[in-house]
């Protein structure tokens, strides 16, 4: 009864961490640029959902006043979090915009292409 | 309500503005024109905003007069007016520098640009500074980080591309470490204000949530203030980046992370939790001490003198937190203190090695031979900001080490004291790299021998280099604003 | 009114004007020249400016700054310090006739530059002469090691660059290393660093403690040359003769020397240091340093190698006597700061004169050069006679000193080293005397008809060979101020 409960109650932080480790993984293990953002994306939203979640009071409503109502959900993780999404887009589009010129440079978006790519023209710049 | 009654707030808007205006502006002079203004206007705000401080105490302003902890207050005390000096000066300096430095490394049509990111990039470095809610720096932190990206990308190896990238990964990741810490302590305090949250933290001490909190904020300031071994993305950055956009940064960006590190350990959590539930002295004694002798040791085997001193910056860094380590009064001033005397000492490297590669056409070892010969002036400015790396006394840097020893000796670490002066002579060995190439060798054939630094690139770099020898040999501001700010930490819990 | 307390200030700038003048005479060597020998002057008259106080027993003070609290860049002029400037600012004329005099024998290159750092290097010399505090005297002396690198890498070449390497590795390092936690340790013990009679460590420390320290600070004054830590001096061989003069007479190790003795008596104090036997290990250290150094002298071929290991082994002679504690001792180690200078500088003088004149640099090409260099090989054998410590030299009086006052306090090791390393120099330097005056050269192709040095150089070592005899006849002065040192009075 107590485990089934504890889980239930805490489903919302399992779903988290484990948004929170596939998107670290995803962005380690993976070489494609894009791929990466993406993984720092599932990261990123593993967090609105640690801000979010616990905000839903049990038995809360809408956060509206009314005399009918005495307990209220909270507010301000809505609001947190409607600014780090922006950051994440912000964030996204600037690495994206970025994935755009090294492709335009390197003519590839493989990281450990790029790097054996980079290894060789550091002797031309000793020159 | 008078403009005076306004400063905290004018700090962070009149950079903020101009950045639109920069943008609409598209003509690249008076890009440069405003955001040169706002810079300066920025500095003299932060003097002012000093000598009030000085005066009497802290200055607590609430933004648009909702009254803390409801609304967002802008709080500047010691240790924040201290930084908003360090930022707004720097920003001050290298503005001027920009205009010809950016002339060579960044296309034409792109200055209107480089100069808004640049100015976002001081909004943000300055709003970390000043504010006094947790939630507000997080936002102020990415304004900063991503105009940095940019500006790292604008650099003209297309390396600068994949620094910026790797840079960008890894920074997000911090931040959003930084932003789980935030969450978790709202989630057991029920408010984001920071002085608010600190009395809130004590009855909540200890419990899991918050020292879990302490451990995600401590990786994600780790990564940003590039403590070893998080320091992955600095070399690159530094390496690529256009050389006044290097000089920026390693003066402001990691100095200004450590200032958050501070922030959260010592008016958040108290010096109570932090050193006395997890063994935070230990962690932080062994990775500074990692840092300093790995990073010191790899600078000595670099080939180009950017990424030398990119490394250095690392070791650095590791002196810095080392301070922190000691848990003392002496320890955080010579942190503090560090913070400025690096942050100069570290531009004016990065300002000097542009105008090599203006004059020489790149920052290696092999093009720098013959410096001493072809521009003295420049060379003797390493050799002295060189010996404030090491700790000669004169130089801004022996004062840092002086407290930092101090610090040590206080609590009767002799093999600390020794270990730290061994750092030292590392120092000597990456410096004596420098000196050796500059002043052994013959410059090549290959350098162009009409190229001159203009006037707008010298003056700034000239005034960094005195203000290297200044600070140490008249330290009444830089060791009274530690020790100040120091005591006003430590005091609080 | 210019007071002798504007005079210290003066000491410390007339050098620094001076290299801003040799800097911008660049273009005319004669005036250039002319502005080194002219500062020369002016320093000397500085410092003798100062003297008539000093030795009615004032002690002329000059505070510049407070760099933090309690540590300030402050002078105080006292006899040990009133000696050493006297002995550096006058050797300095003569070092510059005798530099003029090789630099243009020898067509060497980047001359401005060189005249500009002696100049500074001076500057940093009279900064650690009147430094009042340990602070002041670190800063100068850190100063004093950065800039005559300069001077010790002059040819630039691959040679100079790896002596360079190991004369700057040893003295920033051990200063880095041992002085720096030193001096912040006596600050934080005591909250001062100044110099005081009696010093100031009195009942801070165990004795374990008081060893600890002063073996921070010995081995912290890299420049005392005391082993293992001697290295950097014949690394510093490579430099030009002039500036071998420079490090060996006047300004580096002379300032090693200084410092230990002025750390002993007026940091530690002779009393503190005399409980327990907290100074026995440097005695045993010293000796063996003057004997080990004598040893190695003796198998060095080349000349300058042969003189850098006696220096090393005379320098430690000062840090014996000091350490030895006995008030004659600390006097004969005083005097000997003098009594070496002069030998010293003519003994380099002389190695310069024969390279300059018959490019010859070891030992066993010296057969017969007594009778083309009469007046050269006549100052060699002058200042030999000082090394060795016999009358009429002015060795003599600093060993008899030295010797009495290890006799007094019964600390017959000590008179044992002095003995046999008198025996030792004797070793190394008569054979070179005898076979240059009266043993007829090998015939060798090679060699060319010459003669005396250039005159500038002969007038030099004829100065400082002269100086060394007058000494011995005439040591009242440096006596005075050994003396007053101590508080022994006359």
């Amino acid at each position: 009864m107590n485990t089934t409960m504890t889980l239930g109650g805490h489903f919302t932080y399992f779903v988290t961490i484990f948004l929170m480790v596939a998107g670290l993984f995803i962005v380690i293990a993976r070489g494609n640029l894009i791929k990466k953002l993406i993984g720092l994306g599932i990261f990123q939203t593993s967090v609105y959902l640690l801000y979010i979640a616990p905000g839903k009071l049990v038995g809360g409503t809408a956060p509206i006043l009314s005399d009918a109502f005495t307990v209220y959900s909270s507010p301000l993780p809505h609001v947190l979090i409607l600014t780090a999404i922006v950051v994440g887009v912000a964030t996204l589009a600037l690495g994206l915009a970025l994935t755009v010129r090294i492709r335009e440079a390197y003519d590839s978006i493989e990281e450990d292409e790029i790097l054996n790519m980079d290894a060789v023209p550091s002797r031309q710049e000793q020159a | 309500m008078s403009l005076a009654q306004h400063l905290p707030a004018l700090q962070v808007v009149i950079p903020l503005l101009a950045a639109p205006l920069t943008v609409l502006l598209r003509h690249r002079t008076l890009a440069f024109a405003v955001a040169l203004l706002a810079s300066w206007t920025a500095f003299a705000i932060s003097i002012t905003l000093w000598l009030q401080v000085d005066a009497s105490g802290t200055i607590s302003y609430a933004i648009g007069n909702w009254p803390p902890p409801w609304g967002i207050e802008y709080r500047v005390d010691p240790l924040s007016s201290f930084m908003l000096v360090l930022v707004s000066g720097m920003a001050s300096v290298v503005l001027p520098y920009c205009r010809s430095s950016i002339e060579d490394e960044v296309p034409q049509q792109q200055h209107y640009l480089f100069y808004t990111m640049f100015v976002l990039c001081l909004t943000g470095l300055l709003g970390i500074s000043i504010t006094g809610d947790a939630f507000n720096i997080f936002v102020f932190l990415e304004i900063s980080s991503l105009a940095t990206y940019v500006l790292i990308a604008l650099g003209r190896d297309r390396r600068a591309l994949v620094a910026s990238y790797q840079y960008l990964i890894m920074g997000t990741i911090g931040a959003t470490f930084i932003v789980i810490g935030i969450g978790l302590l709202y989630l057991m305090t029920g408010t984001l204000n920071i002085a608010d949250m600190g009395q809130r933290l004590a009855a909540v001490q200890g419990t899991r949530p918050v020292l879990a909190a302490l451990a995600f904020l401590t990786v994600g300031i780790s990564l940003k203030l590039a403590l070893f071994p998080l320091h992955q993305w600095l070399p690159n950055a530094y390496t690529y980046a256009p050389s006044a956009v290097s000089a920026f940064l390693a003066a402001t960006a990691t100095k200004v992370a450590v200032y958050v590190l501070l922030r959260f350990y010592f008016s958040v959590f108290g010096q109570s939790q932090v050193f006395g539930q997890l063994p935070m002295q230990e962690a932080m004694l062994l990775l500074a001490l990692a840092g300093m002798f790995a990073a010191s040791a790899t600078a000595i085997f670099q080939s180009d003198l950017k990424r030398l001193f990119a490394y250095s910056s690392v070791g650095q860094i590791g002196y810095i937190i080392l301070g922190l380590s000691f848990d003392s009064v002496s320890g955080l001033t010579a942190t503090i203190l560090h913070l400025f005397n690096h942050g100069i000492t570290k531009g004016a490297i990065f300002m000097l090695l542009g105008l090599v590669a203006l004059v020489m056409g790149g920052t290696s070892l092999s093009r720098v031979q013959g410096l001493g010969k072809r521009m003295p002036l420049t060379s003797f400015g390493m050799v002295i900001c060189g010996l404030s790396l090491i700790g000669v006394p004169g130089t801004a840097g022996f004062i840092s080490k002086w407290y930092l020893l101090l610090a040590a000796l206080e609590q009767g670490q002799w093999w600390l004291v020794f270990l730290i002066l061994l750092s030292s002579l590392l120092a000597v060995a990456y410096v004596w790299r420098f000196v050796e190439a500059a002043y052994f060798r013959e410059p090549r054939q290959d350098v162009d021998a009409n190229a001159t630094v203009p006037w707008s690139m010298g003056v700034p770099t000239a005034l960094l280099v005195a203000a290297t020898v200044y600070f140490g040999l008249s330290t009444g501001f830089t060791v009274g604003s530690a020790s100040q700010a120091a005591t006003f930490l430590m005091g609080a819990r | 009114m210019f007071t002798a307390d504007d005079a210290i200030l003066a000491a410390l700038l007339v050098p620094v004007l001076g290299a801003i003048g040799i800097a911008l005479a660049h273009r005319w060597p004669n005036l250039r020249e002319g502005i080194t020998l002219t500062t020369a002057v002016a320093l000397l008259a500085c410092v003798l400016n100062i003297l008539p106080s000093v030795l009615a027993g004032a002690r002329p003070t000059a505070t510049l700054f407070s760099v933090l609290p309690g540590l300030e860049i402050a002078f105080e002029v006292e006899p040990l310090g009133m000696l050493f400037a006297l002995v550096a600012s006058g050797l300095w004329i003569v070092n510059s006739i005798y530099s003029i005099g090789y630099m243009r024998g020898n067509n060497e290159a980047h001359q401005t530059r060189f005249f500009v750092c002696f100049a500074l290097a001076l500057s940093a010399t009279m900064g650690i002469a009147f430094s009042g505090n340990l602070f002041t005297l670190f800063l100068f002396y850190e100063v004093l090691t950065l800039i005559t690198y300069p001077l010790v890498t002059h040819h630039g070449t691959e040679k100079a660059r790896q002596g360079g390497r190991v004369y700057l590795g040893l003295l920033m390092g051990t200063s880095v290393v041992f002085l720096l936690p030193a001096l912040v340790f006596i600050w934080y013990l005591t909250g001062t660093t100044d110099f005081t009679a009696g010093g100031i460590l009195a009942d801070k420390l165990s004795p374990a403690g008081l060893m600890g320290l002063l073996a921070l600070c010995m081995f912290g004054i890299g420049k005392a040359a005391l082993m293992p830590f001697h290295k950097w001096l014949p690394a510093a061989m490579v430099a030009p003769t002039p500036v071998s003069a420079l490090l060996h007479a006047v300004a580096v190790v002379k300032a090693g020397v200084f410092s230990v003795v002025k750390v002993i008596v007026y940091i530690f104090g002779l009393d503190t240091l005399g409980v327990n036997g907290t100074t026995d290990w440097l005695i045993l250290l010293a000796g063996f340093t003057i004997v080990s150094a004598s040893v190695v002298a003796l198998g060095a071929d080349n000349l300058k190698r042969r003189l850098a290991y006696s220096t090393i082994s005379q320098l430690s002679y000062v840090v014996m006597a000091a350490a030895l504690l006995a008030p004659l001792s600390v006097v004969g180690a005083t005097l000997h700061i003098a009594a070496h200078a002069l030998g010293k500088i003519t003994l380099f003088f002389a190695a310069g004169a024969i390279y300059t004149a018959a490019h010859k640099t070891e030992v066993s090409q010296l057969d017969g050069i007594g009778r083309r260099m009469p007046w050269t090989m006549g100052a060699f054998a002058i200042g030999a006679l000082s090394m060795i410590g016999l009358p009429p030299a002015a060795g003599f009086v600093s060993k008899w000193y030295m010797l009495s006052g290890a006799m007094a306090s019964e600390q017959w090791l000590a008179v044992g080293v002095i003995a046999l390393s008198t025996l030792l120099n004797a070793g190394y330097f008569l054979p070179i005397i005898y076979r240059a005056f009266f043993v007829t050269p090998a015939h060798d192709e090679h060699d060319h008809p010459h003669g005396e040095a250039p005159l500038p150089m002969v007038i030099a070592l004829t100065a400082t060979a002269a100086g060394t005899v007058l000494l011995f006849f005439v040591p009242d002065v440096p006596l005075a101020l050994a003396k007053q040192m101590l508080g022994l009075g006359g």
